[in-house]
Order: structure tokens, then sequence, then C-alpha cells
């Protein structure tokens, strides 16, 4: 299966670079957005629109006395400023989570966060509505803080939620996977074992575009319009529903072109409630938009995972089992937006792509003073921990082993014949050809080449370091009879229709965030239907247009929304043979198809484009039995099981030995993402990823001062890689399609974000062998890979 | 106060708030809202102008201090229907995903070109190197300033 | 986006006009040069003039002029300027060593030397420049202009000898020959602020002793220059074994703080090892320059 070529293209009017259906084709979005006409949250007037600004808590945990609204109500353009009290007796002040819980929209009784939403202020315009803020007074009455999620059980810790009736400690949740006492028989009698604390620090996905909202009630209709920075805009129409009261079908989402999402934009942050409060209250329409330090303080983090690992093995290299005991800090809310059954998201995968005898996790989440959130950024549901802890102990078994870290990898992939794979914790792995994917990376690399310039450079007292990951993603989430986020099936809608003259538009419940869903969706229905990739229209991104799904994130546009579309193309292929029978007065079952035509078998001079079928459809023709006067269809997907896409990358990395500097020197990445839809777009969904693990691996990261003041709270301390910190990416893929997809397509969207972190850190630490370093945890900044040069090298939290 | 700067050849007068910054300006005195904003510490570069012909962080410039002066944004790089080489590039090389950076990044392209036309790898990475891309990655960037390197215009674009 | 207080606006147009608007507008008045540290800080709320002058309209004031013995720069030069000039390259390296690591390259079109001096951070990397170049610093007042050593310019964090209604119009860096000088900086990103950084110039002696030296580190706490790593330079002929033992006397007497950047031990670290690259590096030019 693999290895095969990019499948040829069928082009259009023998024109190479327009594919009808699959193939490298320039995006049908970037003509607006290369003339600045994209269209963005911040970007909409609407007539009368008031703005709203938020006061944040400057501390980390008190208890809020008093505040004092007066002088900011008397600012001659204020219209309202809104406290906790005010939402009380509304009912919002308290809004439900993602993960059974709530969370304050306006802290009432006290703030437990630096930067929570404590007062809103609507005004004329954005800077009357900063200039009000600083006229409110708030009087805090300073509490201890729990900021170290490893002190957060302690008896004697501050308890964050004591609103909670009943609520003594920072518990939230245990869960476990896996088998615990057959792991724990596997480890007793195992030749090795190796161990380690592995910490994913904090981080954020901090999209150029930060989050923001329009909200526009009409009272007398009673309907809502709220445009959001959401990446699932139908899941936020329900969930306004439920939280605000206002009835479904009163409720408009609209989310316009989205200037990156992450995870970030999965959530219904505050600031959104506040705007739809804020216009309720006005009569008027109000923006929020947050300022940057706004979305970095509390908005969606990701991660803060503290796992201890253990790998068990035989002397030669067989690895047997994985264990892992985790401490999730999950801030001050319970907000992780993941399927209600897996409170650790999919961390599961921490068996990677091994064939292990046994696995058990236990995960333990605590609440603590820092902002919520924890699934974001690229993470597909807590992969990114996952294949992080298992590449990460590999390699320090590989070095305990004294072994080469790909032939360890290649002598426990799991085997081709043994996929569909069913893992120690519950997953099946739909495909997979695993080793050839890996010995394309290193051919490209050159590894062995590689290994020689280590040693030589070695020798000289150069720090050349060359590291290796091979994962496993599950994504596209997912059946619903496991998956639902807040009781909604984890499913997404398409609906295709086929216009008079041939033309056609497919309606999305996903949204894309800069993945170039206009085109690749154009392309899946041009595949299946062969209407020209430009004669179709893709619209999304507004809940009064489009059917119902849960939205994009996950990876799951193309595995579960790709499958809703191939259907729904399918059934107006299936339909317009009906037609074309009726038209060419044979019988259906008489006809072929060949891309874009229905024929007559053996007579292919006897046939109907799609364009003549559909005007027929239209038209005045007598349709079979049965069948109505339209080509449209729409279905709604419900995914039979995830997809694993898969990959393995190298990366080779020079380290100043005089100051810890690591520069990233090469990177190669090798993909299986099945069916390749866009190469060009996979690509770059590729790139992103990368340049996201090179920026956590190296800088990135939210940490937090004793007091709970937040440190990573701007661009100039929340680093991000510019164009100077990441190579020129160089990448292969290989194609093992997934057998339950109608395309074979598997997702691609967060590959390289999960795969490419450990990649980057096993080339930190192999440069650091000379100095008996085996670990060391990201971000590995030059003075955190100095520390680890003297022998110090220390967790980052 | 009375600010009047040339935009994209046009001269433009509105009345601002001396502490009104270029991009707010920009985007909500004049309603061109091709130019975004990322941050507020002129670390992202999402914000990019050119002032005078030079690339500029819009947030950290104020209105009034571009009174006089020549501003070019993202509308005025195409002439008319016919794109600037670097916007083809973009399109041609996959050098944008969600399009929030990419004004910024094309201006600064356009403002290297100008001043070295046929700039190397190491040369685009350091031109760009004061604006943050989170979906691309730089390196298809790189090859779409390298593709509008390699198609000039054919004729001055005036604007 | 973060919003500053409201302010009134002056555009001076000459620098007596910005002086006799700094006189008139008071003690709340401050000089907008590229405004690349000043607004943003604004921004945050963290400073809030009343009145800002605008300064960026005084040609006057940017400009590179080589005389035989002295290399004047306006205050208004950009950094983009010094960091392509012919001049400065051939005469000050370490100027252009400095330059290509400020900030980044769309900032360093409007900031400004004269900014940077001005607005006298900690981390601020022309400081040290200036401090190893031994450059002065001219000042004009209303009472007229006033020549300064650069080491009386900075008073300490954020504050100058530059009063209220003066302004800083002119740095002057003396020429001199057999002298090289290179500035080098660990930063955890590019445009970051440094971690910590070193500057040294060099002269040398026409039998390649050691004439003149003077060693500058930014972001770890030293004021002025490296005065018992200089000692022990002077005179002596260049060698490994010097800058290593200078690196560590350096390494000695800077006072560096823990932050987000590092601990303390490796910020004095990167202070020894600094010093001996950029020694080495000046010393290098110095003899090439011969």
């Amino acid at each position: 299966m693999t290895l095969v070529e990019e499948r040829e293209s069928n082009p259009a009017a023998g024109d190479a670079a327009r594919p009808i259906g699959f193939g490298r084709l320039q995006r049908k979005e970037d003509p607006r957005f290369v003339r600045g006409k994209g269209h963005y949250l911040d970007d909409i007037v609407l007539p009368g629109m008031l703005h709203g600004a938020i006061l944040r808590s400057p501390v980390a945990h008190a208890r809020i006395r008093s505040i004092d609204t007066t002088e900011a109500l008397a600012h001659p353009k204020v219209l309202a400023v809104i406290t906790g009290k005010d939402l009380e007796g509304l009912g919002l002040a308290w809004a439900p989570t993602l993960s059974a819980d709530v969370q304050a929209v306006l802290a009432t009784d006290k703030v437990r966060f630096q930067g929570q939403e404590v007062a809103f202020v609507v005004a004329e315009d954005r800077y009357a509505a900063r200039d009000a803020l600083e006229l409110i007074d708030v009087d805090y009455d300073l509490l201890p803080v729990v900021i170290d999620a490893r002190k957060a059980l302690d008896p004697d810790a501050a308890v964050v939620r004591d609103e909670i009736e009943g609520r003594t400690d920072n518990h939230i949740f245990d869960w476990e996977a896996g088998d615990a006492a057959a792991t724990e028989a596997v480890f007793a009698n195992a030749e090795v074992v190796v161990s380690e604390e592995v910490v994913y620090p904090r981080v954020h996905p901090a999209p150029m575009e930060t989050c923001g909202a329009v909200a526009d009630y009409d009272a007398v209709d009673g309907k809502l319009t709220l445009y959001e920075t959401t990446q699932a805009p139908h899941a936020h129409r329900t969930l306004f529903a439920i939280v605000a009261g206002i009835p479904e079908h009163k409720i408009r989402v609209i989310s316009p072109d989205i200037g990156g999402g992450f995870g970030n934009k999965v959530g219904i942050y505050p600031g959104y409630i506040l705007a739809v409060v804020g216009s309720i209250v006005t009569g008027r329409p109000v923006k929020w938009v947050e300022d940057r330090s706004e979305n970095l303080m509390s908005t969606s983090f990701a991660r803060d995972y503290i796992m201890r690992g253990e790998v068990a093995a035989t002397k030669d290299g067989r690895i047997l089992a994985v264990r892992t005991t985790v401490l999730a800090d999950h801030g001050a809310f319970n907000a992780t937006a993941q399927p209600t059954k897996y409170p650790a998201g999919f961390f599961h995968m921490f068996t990677g792509s091994y064939d292990l005898q046994a696995a058990h996790c236990k995960v333990t989440g605590v609440y603590t003073n820092k902002a919520p959130g924890g699934v974001a950024y690229a993470c597909s549901f807590r992969v990114t921990e996952a294949v992080y802890l298992v590449e990460r102990m590999v390699d320090i078994l590989a070095d305990k082993l004294e072994m080469d870290p790909i032939q360890l990898r290649i002598k426990n992939l799991i085997r081709p014949e043994q996929f569909p794979y069913a893992n120690k914790t519950g997953w099946e792995y739909d495909s997979g050809d695993y080793e050839p994917t890996m010995r394309l990376a290193m051919e490209i690399a050159g590894y062995d080449e590689l290994r020689r310039e280590q040693a030589e450079k070695r020798a000289r007292g150069e720090l050349m370091g060359i590291g290796v990951a091979f994962f496993t993603e599950t994504v596209g989430a997912g059946p619903r009879k496991h998956m639902d986020i807040v009781g909604l099936g984890m499913n997404d809608g398409a609906e295709v229709r086929v216009h008079p003259t041939g033309k056609a538009v497919v309606r999305l419940s996903v949204q894309s965030q800069g993945q170039g869903h206009e085109t690749t969706f154009a392309q899946i229905v041009a595949e299946e239907i062969g209407i020209p990739p430009e004669d179709i229209e893709v619209i999304h991104g507004d809940t009064d247009n489009t059917p119902f799904g849960l939205g994009t994130y996950g990876s799951r546009s193309t595995p579960v929304s790709g499958g809703a579309v191939a259907l729904a193309s399918r059934k107006v292929r299936d339909k317009a043979r009906l037609i074309a029978a009726a038209m060419l007065e044979t019988r259906p079952e008489d006809l072929e198809w060949e891309k874009g035509r229905w024929f007559v078998k053996g007579d292919p001079e006897q046939g109907k484009t799609m364009a003549e079928i559909a005007f027929a459809t239209h038209g005045t023709l007598t349709l079979p039995e049965g069948v109505d006067g339209n080509l449209d269809a729409e279905v709604t997907y419900d995914p039979p099981n995830l997809t694993f896409p898969y990959g393995a990358y190298i990366c080779v990395v020079d380290i100043d030995p005089g100051t810890g500097h690591v520069k990233v020197r090469r990177f190669i990445a090798v993909d299986d993402c099945g069916t390749r839809i866009n190469p060009m777009i996979i690509e770059g969904q590729v790139h992103g990823g990368l340049t996201d693990g090179v920026g956590m691996a190296l800088m990135e990261i939210i940490s937090f001062d004793d007091q709970g003041n937040c440190l990573g709270g701007s661009f100039m301390d929340y680093l991000i890689p510019t164009a100077m910190e990441v190579p020129d990416w160089e990448t292969g893929f290989t194609v093992t399609p997934s057998p339950h997809h109608p395309i074979g397509a598997k997702g691609i969207g967060e590959s390289a974000t999960v795969g490419s972190p450990p990649a980057v850190v096993n080339a930190v630490v192999d440069a650091l062998q000379p100095f008996g370093v085996t670990h060391m945890d990201m971000p590995c900044t030059p003075a955190r890979v100095w520390a680890a040069m003297q022998g110090r090298a220390t967790p980052p939290i | 106060m009375q600010i009047t700067m040339t935009v994209n050849g046009k001269e433009m007068t509105r009345e601002a708030e001396p502490r009104v910054l270029l991009v707010h300006h920009i985007r909500e005195g004049l309603g061109l809202t091709g130019t975004h904003w990322g941050c507020d510490t002129s670390n992202c570069g999402t914000c990019v102008v050119l002032m005078d012909g030079q690339p500029v962080k819009a947030c950290t410039v104020l209105a009034a201090m571009a009174a006089g002066h020549d501003i070019r944004t993202v509308e005025g790089l195409a002439n008319g229907a016919t794109l600037d080489p670097v916007q083809q590039g973009f399109m041609e090389e996959h050098g944008l995903q969600c399009g929030f950076c990419t004004p910024g990044m094309m201006l600064t392209a356009r403002a290297l070109l100008d001043k070295n036309p046929d700039p190397d790898e190491t040369e685009i990475r350091e031109a760009i190197s004061g604006q943050i891309c989170r979906c691309t990655g730089y390196a298809t960037i790189v090859r779409s300033i390298r593709w509008a390197a390699e198609h000039p215009a054919t004729e001055e674009v005036s604007v | 986006m973060q919003i500053s207080a409201p302010f009134d606006y002056a555009r001076a147009e000459s620098v007596d006009d910005a002086i006799a608007l700094l006189e008139r507008h008071g003690p709340e008045a401050r000089v907008l040069a590229g405004g690349h540290s000043l607004l943003p800080m604004m921004k945050l709320r963290l400073a809030r003039p009343e009145w800002l002058i605008d300064i960026n309209d005084l040609a006057e004031l940017d400009f590179i002029t080589e005389a035989p013995d002295m290399v004047r720069i306006g205050a208004m030069t950009r950094h983009t300027t010094l960091l392509e000039s012919p001049v400065m390259a051939r005469l000050f390296p370490i100027v252009a060593d400095a330059e290509r690591v400020i900030a980044d390259p769309v900032v360093r079109n409007r900031g400004t030397i004269g900014g940077s001096l001005c607005q006298a951070d900690p981390a601020e990397d022309l400081s040290t420049v200036c401090d190893v170049l031994r450059a002065k610093a001219v000042i004009r007042g209303a009472a007229g202009k006033r020549v300064i050593e650069i080491s009386e310019l900075r008073r300490g964090p954020y504050e100058t000898s530059v009063a209220q209604n003066e302004l800083l119009t002119e740095i002057r860096l003396p020429v001199r020959a057999r002298s090289g000088s290179a500035y080098e900086k660990v930063e955890r990103r590019v445009g970051d602020w440094a971690v910590a950084a070193a500057g040294a110039s060099v002269v040398l002696a026409a039998d390649g002793r050691i004439e003149d030296v003077a060693i500058g580190l930014t972001a770890v706490g030293l004021e002025g220059t490296a005065h018992r790593a200089e000692d022990s330079l002077r005179g002596q002929v260049p060698s490994e074994e010097l800058f290593t033992a200078a690196g560590r006397l350096a390494a000695e007497d800077c006072n560096p703080v823990e932050d987000q950047r590092g601990p303390v031990d490796y910020k004095r670290h990167l202070a020894d090892e600094l010093t001996r690259r950029v020694l080495r590096r000046a010393c290098a030019l110095a003899a090439q320059r011969g």
C-alpha cells in the first residue's frame, strides 16, 4: 500500500493545474486573501454597533469585597457596566463548560486566576471602553494560591472551587485506561525498565487573530445573530440556546474568516456571552475583541501534563509494556473540550506505534489558580502529550540499551499484517505500514551519513544531535456511540446541490480557520461527480445556511465532513444515473460512470454529462417514478471508527556549547495521511505543525510565578518561532488509505504538531549525550540547555 | 485633530484623536480592513504597512505621526485587476493559509524586492523575521517571494 | 487591542522648536522619536505623558558624518541606517554586530539611536556599544548645547541625565587607528531582548600590545564597563589565556538577576563566554586594520 505515487489527476480541459478532483490545485480562497478582502471578525461593522471591554483580575486568587462602577457609568460614552451581580440576576453568572463543570462568566464570589473576567463595559467606541475600565474600583481580599499542580492535593492547599458544595480539595477526576494488573505483571518480570518524569508544559495556541464576537440581538423578533471566532458554529448555537435560554431557531451563529484557530476557538469564552448580554441590555450590536494579553492569559491553554513514564523491555530491545501516571493541571475551571467519556482526551494513545503486551495509564486532574482550558493547540485531544511521552521514553530506553533509536523503533513497530490493530488501551488502529515510512525518512535524511558526521563532530567537541520520532495519531472523532460533546454526537453534515446549469454548491458544518476547506471540499465533490472545483461553491460558517455538525478541531474535517461530502456526492451521482437513464430511455443498470458523465455500457457516445442531467432534472423531463426534481443530497456522517494517520520524523540540531543555543539545521518529515486530496495543502499543514513543534520544543511556555502571575502574557514573553528559527522543511509521504473511510483519507491537520516536539527534544538530548544527559524537559531554551549540560536539567514547572 | 495622509496614492483626510494608532486609523477611519493586528507589543508584525516605501508596524505608529506621509496597504498592491507578482507568488506557492498575517508579509516582500530584486533564502528569512505566521512554517512564504523575484511585473505597477 | 490614555500631540519643526515645545508643555511632555519603546509602554498604560513632542520630521538629526577623528551620528538616525552604513561597517564593526540583533528589521526601520539611548533599558544594546566606543553625547537645551561622556548619560534603568526640556541630538564616536570592535548577544529567539550580551573595543599599539580596551555587558547588571577585566588586558599581547582571565573578571564584576531568560549563574557564564568571544574578534579586527 505504501510508497505509491501521487494519484494521477484528471485535468480539466487538458490543464494539469486544474485537476477535476484530487491533485495540486491553487486555493479557491486565496484571491480574496491576497487582496486584503478576507472578512474577519474585527472587520465587521454593524449600524449602531457598540464596543465592549472586559475588566480582568490582576491577581490569581482573591475574594471580591466590592465592585464600584459609579465612575465608569458616569463616563459620557459608556452605556452599560455589567458585573457578576447583574448576571446573577439573569442566571448567567456561571456557564456550563464542555467538561460538565461550570465557569464564571463574571466573577461573583472570588477571582480564581489572573486575568479572570470581573466586569464588562459597553461604550460608544473601543477607546472609551478601555478608558472606562480604569474607572471601575474593585476591592480584593487576597487568598493563598495554588500554582504548582504537584501541591494542589496537599491537605493544606487552598481550595480553588470552594463555591461547590461539599468540596474540600482540588481533585477533579481520576481516569484509567489499560490493564493495571497485566501491566504490573509484565513489569515485574522485565529484564529492563526505564522510568522518567516527562513534563509537557503549559503552552498556548495563540492564533494570529485573537478571539472575539459581535452580538446583534433583535428584541422585536427575539433573534440573536452572533458573529464569533469559532471553529464550531453549530455546537455554539446549541450551547447558547442552553446557556442563554434563547430558543435555538432564534440563534444564528456566523463564523467569518478565521485568522487561525488551532483549538483556541473551540470553547465559548465569557467574552462571547458578555457581548450577547451587552446587546440585550443596550438594544444595539456589541463587538468584543480581546487583546493579545487577554488571549494568552485567559483563553484555552494547552497541555500542562506532568507525566511519569515507564517502559518495560527485554535486553535485546523488545518493548513489552508502557505505563504512566499523569498529573493534569486543568486550571480554575474544568473547561477542557473533549468527548465526554474521555476526561484525559485520547491520551491513552500513549502506546504509540508499537506492538505491546500490556499498557496502563492513570490520569489525575486537579484545579489550580490558573486559566482554564487544556485541550487545544492542534493536540488531537491530547495525542500530543501521549506521543511526546512514548517517543521520549523510547529514546531513553535506546540510550539505556545503547541501541540506535531508529533500530529500536523498527524492531517494535506494529507490523502491516497486524492491522486492524487492537492496542492495549482500547483503540483499533485502522491501517498502517510503518516501516517503509521510517525507512523513507532515513533515506531523505541520509541517516547513516548524519551519524558519521555526528561522530566526527563529537570528537572535535562540537554538539550535533539527531532526533527521531515515529508517531501514530487518532483523529476524526468520532463514532456517536462512543463520542459526544455535551451530549451532541460527534458527527458532521454536508449538503450538495447541483444547479440547473451544472454548477454546484456544497454546504458544510465544519469551519475553516485556514485549512483551505473551500478548495479541499470542492475537490472531493469534483472527484465524485466530475464537476470542476471552480464550479463548486463551498459554504460554511453560517448556522442558518449549513447542516448541523460539530465543527473543525481534532483533525476532524476531512475524516468526518470529508466522509459526509463524499457520500452526499455519491447520492447525487446515483440519482443522476436514474435521471440519465430516463433521458437516454434506458435502464439505470445499463449505464456506466466516468468522471462527470453517465453513458450506455458499450456505447460511450450515448451519454449525458452532469450539466445535461442537471438541466433535465430541473427541466421538463418526465422524471422516473419516485425521483423528485432536484440533484441535491444531504448526509450526516457517523464515522465507524477514528482514523490513524502516522509519520516518521528526523530532526538535526546543532548546539553552541558555549551558550546552549539550539539551532534546528534540518527537519525531515514523512507523513502518511491516507488518500491525499490536495498535496499542496497537505504539505502546508505539515509545515505549520512542524513549526509549532519547534516552538514548543525550544521556546513556547506559559509559566507563572509563585503568586500566580502569568509570565507568558504577551508576545514579548510568549515566544513563537520566526522564519529564522526554522529550516526549510524536507517532506515526504507514503499512502496507506483508511479502509473504513469513504475516500480513504485520514486527516493531516495536527500530525506534525503531535509528532515534531519529541523529534526536536530527542535531537537536543542526543546532542547533549557527551554530558551524560538522558532527558530534559521543554522548552530547550539556551539557559535550560546550559543547565542540563551542568547536570542540572530541571522541569519547567 | 485633522490627519491627512496619502494612502495607496490617494490623499485622505480624517479627524482622529492624537492617540489613535495608525492601524486603527487605516482600518476604522479609512475602512481599509486588509491591514490586521495581532499583538500589543510590536512583536507579531501582522499590522505591517509601507510608510514612504518602508515596512513599519502600524500598531506602533500614531496616525498623527503618519500625517503627510505616503502609506501603502495591501489594498494598494494590485494594479486594478493585475496582481502584484508578490500576490501571485503567494497563491502559486501556498504562502498563506488563514490569510491573517499575509498582507503584512506581502508588503514586506514588496519592499524587499524593491530594494533587492533577487534575494536569496537567507535574505528573505531575515526580511520577514519581524513577522509571525502561525500557519505556514515560513518555507512556502520564502518560496512565494522567490516566485515573485523570478516573475517580476512586466510594467512598473503604478498606484 | 491595547490603547494608551489620551494625550496631546505636537510635531516639532526644528530642534529649537522641539525644545520650545518641551519647555511650554512642562514635565508631562515627552519626546517621541521612533516610538517603539514609548508607545508600547503607553498602550500598557505604564507611561502616561500628557503631551508627545514628535521629532520624526527633524531631518537635521538624521545623519552620519565622518571626520578624521570622529564620526557624528544624529540622534534620529534609524537602526536600519546604522546597520547598512558603510562608514560604520568600516570603522565600528560592533555597530552592525549589534544592530543586526536589535529587535527585528521592521522595528529597525523606525527605532532610532537617540531613542534607544534615552529609553536606557538595561537590556538595550546600543548603550553597551556606545560605552565601549567611548562615545560622547550632545544634548541641546534652551540654554545651548552641552557635550557629555556617554558614561554620564545613563543614570540608571530608564533614567538619563537628559533633562525633561532637553533633547539628545547627536552621538560622537572617536575614530582610533588600529582599533577593532565586536558585539555578541544570546537571545531566546530572534527579536528578543538579550539574555546577555557583550561588546568590546580594542586599540592595539604599534607593537601589537593592547593599548586601550573597553568591555561592556548588556542585561547582566554591569554599570559602565568591566574595569578589572580591562585593566588585566592593557599593555598585554592578546592571547587566549588573557581573554579567559578577562572573561572571568568580567563575569565576577557583573550582577545579573534571575528572570525568564535565565538564572544568575547562566548569565554570569554568558558574561564570561561572550567577553572572550568579543575580545577575540575585536583583537583580530584591530590587527587586520593595523
